[in-house]
């Protein structure tokens, strides 16, 4: 059996007055590619910013390789997790390498440079995530599909054992989501990396993920293999529309059956 | 970054601070002459030429450097943290809390110095002080994190408010006081002397030094704060120290100098032109490109209808403003 790396317990979380997440617990193992699906408001984004540390829980607790992660410091707990936001908006105009290069922040003291071993990891994140040819740019010049590449490649200078995404795909063409997510399926494959994805597209989610987790005004309604996760009256029920299933090259396919309306 | 480039862009702008600070001691209204000034002959109380050198010019000089280097750094702080190109050190308030200060204490007549501080002064801290407390006590929020939106919001009410009530009490001043009032409001350089110096400056200098120190977390503030947390940020902490920090280092300024305006909004952009957004260099460059700025300006208000002087809040929107414009036009904009 695979090692757990993250264990969440019976979380709650609150957002000014409504329940966001209530009694919620999953356990991450070892190399999961876990798809975190769910309609709009399920939850999906809280959860990953509870595991990422960014969000503390009102009850329950995260334990990574089993000490609490409200007892670990927060940069060491950044040498092991990252976390990639949706969107991406920046003020400022920091070149791509700089952007690349904050991902060393864990690892670096306040007064300190970077050092060459510095450098040679954010050389390798940009030639595991093809953004080499983008170093010199500035971040905000260049497409959606190179800043999230540009992203993930930060998240990677991070040298994380796991990585928390939320909605990489959401907002770019059909060419670069699968880009993405075949940089993101090399990671998890080849490099042991845990990941925890937040995706609307179900098929995308099939096709990729080893792991569903479907969650529904905030809890956890399936969890297990595509198959087992991604079912008619389910998803009806979460998504609220009418849904038709097939299954090709035995990945199961979601349509939404669109009636006329009058 | 490596040590090598970051050394090199600071020495220019140490270079120019430094031929600014001993070029702009020589022009003024009254011709000077180094060889008199320096002169052993003459005894100092009669030597004119070094009385204006070192008694009027250059601790006006040094006020100027200090102002300038505050504001300026400050403003790069306030931008970077609220993630607001238009935010500068007066945008939470500091500004109009210690004109507030200052008014009341022009208002009340109060004329006496403690310490070596003229009360106005002292008045004008405890209100930007004040305003700080307020702006911050009006923002809470449990996910450690500020609400950037309603600080902003928070800061432009505190100024509306307290521009207000300094309204109020200048159109109930009489005339002297009236002239007192906005002669301050205008802001300018030039009362000063050694003492006031020899205070302000270990008091910026530690401000910056603060800064400095934590501009690699605040670089990752200015991308996103939650991005920052997932990096080890301590946000909450973080912007803290670096709102009060920067507010602390405007209000003491503000306090001798007045509210002189535009240098804490441009300078940073000025500035970010050369260096980019990196904090770890954008302060210290920010710091020494401001203060060469704020002398300049000054020199300018001392000269330019010279004998009589423009309050130099005047001259640094008026040379500042189309200096910024052409420099945008030739550079790609920030």
């Amino acid at each position: 059996m695979t090692p757990e790396l993250m264990a969440v317990e019976n979380i709650a979380f609150t957002y000014e007055t409504s329940l966001v997440l209530e009694d919620l617990s999953v356990s991450i193992k070892e190399q999961d590619f876990i798809g975190l699906i769910g309609p709009n408001g399920s939850g999906k984004s809280t959860l990953l910013k509870i595991m990422g540390g960014i969000l503390k829980t009102d009850s329950g607790s995260i334990k990574f390789k089993k000490s609490h992660v409200s007892k670990i410091n927060k940069k060491i707990f950044a040498q092991s997790v990252s976390w990639i936001p949706q969107d991406h908006p920046m003020v400022f105009s920091f070149k791509v390498s700089e952007i690349i290069m904050m991902g060393r922040h864990p690892y670096l003291s306040s007064l300190s440079f970077e050092s060459e071993e510095d450098y040679d990891i954010t050389r390798r994140a940009m030639e595991t995530t093809m953004t080499s040819h983008l170093a010199d740019r500035y971040f905000n010049e260049i497409s959606g599909g190179e800043k999230q590449r540009v992203m993930i490649a930060s998240a990677l200078a991070q040298n994380p054992k796991m990585m928390l995404l939320d909605e990489p795909t959401s907002a770019l063409d059909i060419k670069y989501q699968v880009q993405i997510l075949n940089i993101l399926k090399n990671l998890n494959t080849n490099h042991d990396m845990t990941l925890v994805i937040a995706m609307h597209d179900l098929n995308l989610a099939s096709r990729f993920c080893n792991r569903l987790i479907l969650l529904s005004e905030g809890g956890i309604v399936r969890d297990g293999t595509p198959e087992q996760v991604l079912g008619k009256d389910i998803l009806e029920q979460v998504y609220d529309i009418d849904i038709d299933l097939s299954n090709r090259d035995g990945h199961i396919i979601v349509h939404p059956v669109i009636r006329n309306q009058h | 970054m490596n040590l090598r480039s970051y050394s090199t862009t600071l020495l220019i702008f140490f270079l120019l601070l430094l031929v600014t600070l001993c070029i702009t001691p020589l022009i003024g209204s009254s011709e000077i002459s180094l060889a008199r000034a320096f002169s052993s002959t003459l005894a100092i109380s009669n030597n004119v030429d070094a009385n204006i050198l070192f008694q009027v010019r250059l601790p006006r000089i040094l006020l100027g450097a200090l102002t300038g280097a505050a504001l300026s750094v400050s403003g790069a702080i306030f931008q970077s943290l609220l993630r607001n190109d238009l935010a500068a050190p007066f945008t939470l308030g500091v500004s109009s809390g210690a004109a507030l200060g200052a008014v009341i204490a022009i208002a009340l007549n109060l004329n006496f110095s403690i310490l070596g501080f003229s009360i106005i002064s002292l008045f004008s801290f405890s209100g930007s002080l004040g305003a700080i407390f307020l702006v911050f006590s009006l923002v809470r929020t449990r996910h450690g994190e500020f609400p950037t939106a309603v600080l902003l919001l928070a800061g432009v009410t505190a100024n509306f408010f307290f521009a207000s009530l300094v309204m109020f009490i200048h159109y109930m001043a009489d005339f002297r006081q009236s002239f007192t009032i906005i002669r301050w409001l205008m802001g300018g350089l030039n009362i000063t002397d050694y003492n006031t110096i020899l205070t302000l400056f270990p008091l910026v200098l530690l401000g910056i030094s603060v800064l400095i120190f934590f501009s690699r977390d605040m670089n990752l503030i200015s991308t996103g704060i939650h991005s920052a947390s997932s990096r080890g940020v301590n946000v909450w902490k973080i912007q803290k120290l670096g709102f009060i920090t920067a507010s602390l280092i405007t209000g003491a300024v503000v306090a001798i100098c007045g509210p002189i305006g535009f240098v804490g909004l441009i300078v940073p952009h000025i500035v970010r032109l050369y260096v980019g957004p990196d904090l770890r260099i954008l302060i210290p460059a920010s710091a020494l490109f401001g203060a060469s700025f704020l002398v300049i300006c000054d020199t300018f208000a001392r000269t330019l209808i010279a004998p009589t002087e423009i309050p130099v809040g005047i001259i640094t929107a008026m040379l500042g403003g189309p200096f910024f414009v052409w420099l945008l036009k030739r550079k790609r904009p920030v």
